[in-house]
């Protein structure tokens, strides 16, 4: 009953967040020096068919009566149109969206999957050739662009072994595979680097001994007793992963070609289609804060004085 | 006077010997540089970075503007380290020039974000109660962000040009710095030394500027380093994504970027400038991880 009510309540005290994050986009869009429909229509557009953009934008209008329609509108799902396709921006979003969920989803597997286990290898081995392979591999992933390790994988697996398609979507879930590796090498870096410490930190632990006096083995003790309190601070850092990896979805997108919302985005702003932008880049902060919210809820499920300070 | 002084600094000598600063920074940085070999050579890559940066005009013998015909897309060689480009000219050159406006990218928007964030984070922490609440809520805002995408919007209002990237990435940076500088105070709030300047009627900015600020400056020079490199990393991604630095300025993102579509028959042209880009990440991520370890008693897992 309590994991209920602090669920509801973090729900809750997330709107704010979500109506700050459009409000600033709202205002950098529309009140930062540079005026969107001269952006939109080139420096040299008239004045009278700048008006005349203007009001069937709605642009006319003070900017807190255009906030209020259009945070009311994103209640009822209407994000606006997109000037460039002529569609409703969340039947554009709808459609790009799939693509990086699936990208995003596959990359972030990557990351953990690879990010825990090196982790756990590099801690049990610590100071041994195993735990230095481990970390050097997880800060070359925090370091390495991740256009450089896309369009390295691009050029060697692809185009010169011809393992995978180049790029586009056409032949199905084995497309995602490059992008996916290039987009989860740098957070499952970051992973790993925090499994480690923080599962060295939990070893030295009293429990970890009165499970290895009673007859655990290492790795007994490992898998069952310290990795789901180590996973705490990971469980954060994983949710924090998941902003970035939408920020080099935007990267990868574009290297494989995938139409997703970061390639999205792209279009929106070569296309001088605020709209779209707007809306697209909101779609994709409210799947961080959603992811947040999911992370928050894990962690009060796998710490229960999490739950009761709640 | 002189009584309250010298009592003030017998205690926060104390106060330091308890929490292990009684070396200075000096003493535990030369230390660092004894132990920590691969930091020291990071240093020491991006001091010859910088340098040759700065003196490629009479280091190099060609010119990054203008190519020559007749070496057109050449694979790296004794004259050319890097191999040229599609209008001849020399990439390790090109990838030098450029390295002046990537590295000033990593270095002034992450000083403008520490301003703006350190101001902000120690105020909220300082203060407390509503001020605290709401810069602290408008940094949840700016965090909730994919930083990439609101560096994107950002540079999609202001338009191109290199002082409004340096803009965008300081606006896009300043929320996580203002979190650190506020816990950094409000946990140097509660010392008995703050407390006791506090009790004898020092005022709150002076508090700030002799005991905040200073105590701070660890942890502080830590994040900088740290920062620099994803810094450099956005300018890149930006610049690569075409809504960054622009021609006829130069930046390795943009050169990534130029040299993509001869990617298949001339990779070195877009892998130079990312390996560059690599190199400087990870010596600024060594640097940063051995300044954690001699200059952050927090952080310090030894």
């Amino acid at each position: 009953m309590s994991t209920l009510k602090s669920v509801i309540r973090r729900i809750l005290s997330s709107i704010p967040v979500l109506i700050g994050v459009v409000l600033v986009i709202y205002l950098i869009l529309r009140i930062l020096p540079g005026n969107a429909i001269l952006t939109m229509m080139g420096e040299h557009a008239r004045e009278e068919v700048v008006q005349q953009i203007s009001a069937e934008l709605g642009l006319d209008k003070p900017w807190y009566v255009q906030f209020w329609v259009y945070i009311t509108g994103l209640f009822t799902g209407d994000m606006g149109t997109s000037i460039k396709y002529h569609k409703p921006v969340s039947e554009l979003i709808a459609a790009y969206f799939p693509v990086t969920i699936k990208l995003s989803v596959l990359a972030a597997l990557v990351a953990w999957v690879i990010g825990i286990l090196c982790g756990v290898i590099s801690a049990m081995r610590k100071d041994r050739l195993a735990d230095r392979l481990g970390m050097g591999f997880s800060l070359l992933g925090i370091s390495v662009p991740v256009f450089m390790t896309a369009m390295v994988l691009q050029y060697l697996l692809a185009y010169k072994l011809k393992w995978f398609p180049i790029q586009g979507t056409k032949e199905g879930l084995i497309c995602y595979v490059l992008p996916a590796v290039a987009l989860g090498w740098s957070s499952a870096g970051s992973v790993a680097r925090l499994t480690r410490s923080t599962l060295l930190e939990v070893m030295q632990s009293d429990y970890i001994d009165t499970a290895r006096a009673k007859g655990r083995s290492v790795s007994g003790a490992v898998v069952f007793h310290a990795l789901r309190n180590a996973m705490i601070p990971v469980i954060t850092v994983m949710a924090i992963q998941i902003s970035s990896l939408l920020s080099g979805a935007v990267i990868t997108e574009t290297i494989f070609s995938l139409p997703g919302i970061g390639r999205l985005c792209i279009d929106a702003i070569s296309g001088r289609d605020v709209p779209l932008l707007q809306g697209s880049v909101i779609f994709a902060t409210a799947l961080v804060i959603a992811g947040n919210l999911v992370a928050d809820c894990l962690y009060s499920v796998l710490d229960p004085r999490i739950r009761k300070e709640g | 006077m002189a009584l309250f002084k010298s009592k003030k600094d017998v205690l926060s000598a104390d106060l330091a010997s308890q929490i292990g600063e009684s070396e200075g920074m000096g003493v535990r940085l030369r230390r660092m540089a004894r132990k920590n070999k691969l930091a020291v050579a990071s240093a020491v890559f991006l001091v010859l970075l910088v340098l040759a940066a700065v003196f490629v005009p009479v280091l190099s013998p060609y010119d990054a503007v203008n190519g020559d015909a007749s070496t057109r897309l050449q694979a790296p060689s004794a004259a050319h380290w890097l191999g040229t480009d599609e209008m001849g000219r020399d990439v390790l050159t090109r990838l030098l020039y450029g390295a002046r406006i990537s590295l000033a990218v990593g270095v002034v928007p992450t000083m403008i974000s520490m301003i703006i964030g350190v101001a902000l984070g120690v105020i909220a922490g300082y203060a407390g109660g509503k001020t605290d609440y709401i810069i602290m809520r408008l940094a949840d805002v700016m965090l909730a962000f994919p930083s990439l995408l609101l560096a994107m919007v950002i540079m999609y209002t202001l338009g191109d040009g290199v002082m409004n990237i340096f803009l965008a990435l300081a606006l896009v940076g300043w929320a996580s710095v203002a979190r650190v500088a506020r816990s950094e105070t409000i946990s140097l709030k509660e010392t008995e030394y703050v407390q006791a300047a506090k009790s004898i009627g020092v005022k709150p900015g002076r508090i700030i500027r002799r005991h905040i600020l200073p105590n701070c400056l660890p942890a502080l020079i830590v994040l900088f380093t740290l920062n620099i490199p994803s810094a450099i990393l956005s300018e890149s991604s930006l610049s690569f994504l075409g809504v960054g630095i622009k021609l006829p300025n130069s930046s390795w993102g943009l050169m990534v970027n130029m040299g993509r579509q001869f990617l298949y028959n001339a990779p070195w042209i877009s892998l130079a400038p990312s390996a560059a880009i690599m190199l400087v990440v990870l010596s600024c991520n060594f640097l940063g991880d051995g300044l954690r370890d001699a200059l952050d008693p927090h952080l310090n897992n030894e």
